[in-house]
C-alpha cells in the first residue's frame, strides 16, 4: 500500500486513502445507523443494499427509511431525499474545474462517487497541494468511502442494533465536518461564510424537507462574496 | 419508526414488512438515486466542455465549503429552546466548542473526533447526569 512508485498504487490514490481513513470515525457509525434503521423500518436486504449503492448519501438515505417505515407518500419520501442532496449541486460546481480535463466517462464515475466528505477533503488538499493528481486524490478518499459505507450498511442491517443509542456514536458524523470546517476558514470572507451560514442554519432548523441546510449555505455564500468586496 | 401496516384491504404479505419487497421501496430508491446522481453530474458534466469557467462563476464557489459545512454542523451542535441556559446547557455544544479548538489548533481529524466524543459522553453521563 505505501508503494511510492507507480507500479502498484500511485501514491496520490495512497494520499487520499491515507487522508480519508480518520473520517472514517464519522463514516462507520453512520453507515451502521443507516443499515439498522433500514432493517427497524421493514426494508429487505436486498433493499437497504440498493438504496446504499443507488443513492449513496446518508443522510438522505436515513430520511427516506424514515419516512417510508411510517408510510408516507412516495412524493414526500422522494421530495425529501431530494432536496437533502441538493447541496450535492454546489459540490458538483465547485469541484467542477479540477475535473474539467478528464474524458466524459471518467467524470461520471467520479461523480457518482462525490460525498460531503471526499469533496471537502479533496478540495482542501487541491488547495495545499497544486501537484496531486486530482483523480487519484479523490479516487483513493471516495472509493474508500463507498466500500466502507456499504459494508457498514450491510452489518447494520444483518446484526442490528447493538450500541446503545445513548452512546450518540452519529455524533462522529457532524465531527468529522467540523474538523473540516474549522480549516476551511482560512480568511475574514471564508469566516464570515461559515459563522453566518451556521448561524442562519440554527435559525431556520424548524423549516421542513431540511430546507435550513440550503438556506444557510446560500446565506453564508451570500455574505462572503459581501465580505470580500468590502475588503 | 416502523408504522403499523393497515390490515384492512391489504394483503396478508404486505402487512410483514421486511418479507416482501415492494414496489414502492424500489420506485423512491431509483428515483431518488436518479435525482441524486443528476445533482453530482451536473456541474461536472458542464465544465468539462467549456474551457475556463467563468470568473463569475468562480468567486461564489470559493464559498460554498465553509458555507455548506458549517449549515451542515451547526443545527447538529446546538439547538435554540426558549432561555439562554436551556439553549447553552447542551452537550453536543460543549462537545462542539472543545472538538473546535482542537481542530483549530492541530487540523487533526482523528483528534478532533476523539476530543468531541469524550466530551459529550463526559457531559452527559457524567456533568449533566
Amino acid at each position: 500500500m505505501t508503494r511510492t512508485n507507480g507500479t502498484v498504487l500511485h501514491e496520490d490514490l495512497v494520499a487520499g486513502v491515507r487522508d480519508v481513513t480518520p473520517l472514517m470515525l464519522g463514516i462507520v457509525p453512520f453507515a451502521l445507523v443507516a443499515g439498522i434503521a433500514a432493517a427497524e423500518a421493514g426494508l429487505t436486504l436486498a433493499e437497504a443494499v440498493g438504496l446504499s449503492v443507488i443513492v449513496f448519501a446518508g443522510a438522505s438515505q436515513l430520511a427516506a427509511i424514515d419516512l417510508l417505515g411510517s408510510n408516507a407518500p412516495l412524493a414526500v419520501v422522494i421530495g425529501t431525499a431530494v432536496v437533502i442532496n441538493l447541496r450535492m449541486v454546489m459540490y458538483s460546481a465547485s469541484i467542477a474545474p479540477h475535473f474539467a480535463e478528464y474524458a466524459r466517462r471518467t467524470r461520471a464515475a467520479l461523480a457518482y462517487l462525490l460525498t460531503d466528505q471526499a469533496y471537502a477533503l479533496s478540495v482542501a488538499e487541491y488547495e495545499r497541494n497544486d501537484d496531486r493528481s486530482r483523480w487519484r486524490y479523490y479516487f483513493g478518499a471516495a472509493a474508500s468511502l463507498w466500500l466502507v459505507w456499504q459494508i457498514c450498511t450491510v452489518v447494520g442491517v444483518v446484526v442490528g442494533t447493538g450500541v446503545p443509542d445513548a452512546w450518540g456514536l452519529t455524533f462522529a458524523v457532524p465531527l468529522v465536518f467540523l474538523a473540516l470546517l474549522v480549516p476551511a476558514m482560512k480568511d475574514r470572507p471564508t469566516t464570515a461564510a461559515g459563522v453566518v451560514g451556521g448561524a442562519v442554519a440554527v435559525a431556520v432548523a424548524g423549516l421542513p424537507l431540511n430546507l435550513g441546510l440550503l438556506v444557510g449555505a446560500i446565506a453564508g455564500i451570500g455574505v462572503g462574496l459581501l465580505t470580500e468586496a468590502r475588503t | 419508526m416502523t408504522g403499523l401496516p393497515d390490515l384492512a384491504g391489504a394483503s396478508v404479505l404486505s402487512a410483514l414488512p421486511g418479507l416482501v419487497s415492494s414496489p414502492r421501496v424500489w420506485v423512491a430508491i431509483v428515483v431518488i438515486g436518479i435525482a441524486t446522481y443528476s445533482f453530482r453530474l451536473s456541474f461536472i458534466h458542464l465544465f468539462g466542455r467549456i474551457d475556463e469557467v467563468p470568473e463569475r462563476i468562480r468567486r461564489p464557489l470559493r464559498y460554498v465549503p465553509p458555507a455548506v459545512l458549517a449549515a451542515l454542523v451547526f443545527p447538529d451542535l446546538m439547538t435554540i429552546r426558549p432561555g439562554l441556559v436551556a439553549t447553552l446547557a447542551d452537550e453536543r455544544l460543549i462537545a462542539g466548542i472543545a472538538a473546535g479548538a482542537v481542530a483549530w489548533r492541530t487540523e487533526n481529524v482523528f483528534a478532533t473526533i476523539t476530543v468531541g466524543m469524550v466530551v459529550l459522553w463526559l457531559f452527559r453521563f457524567v456533568v449533566f447526569a
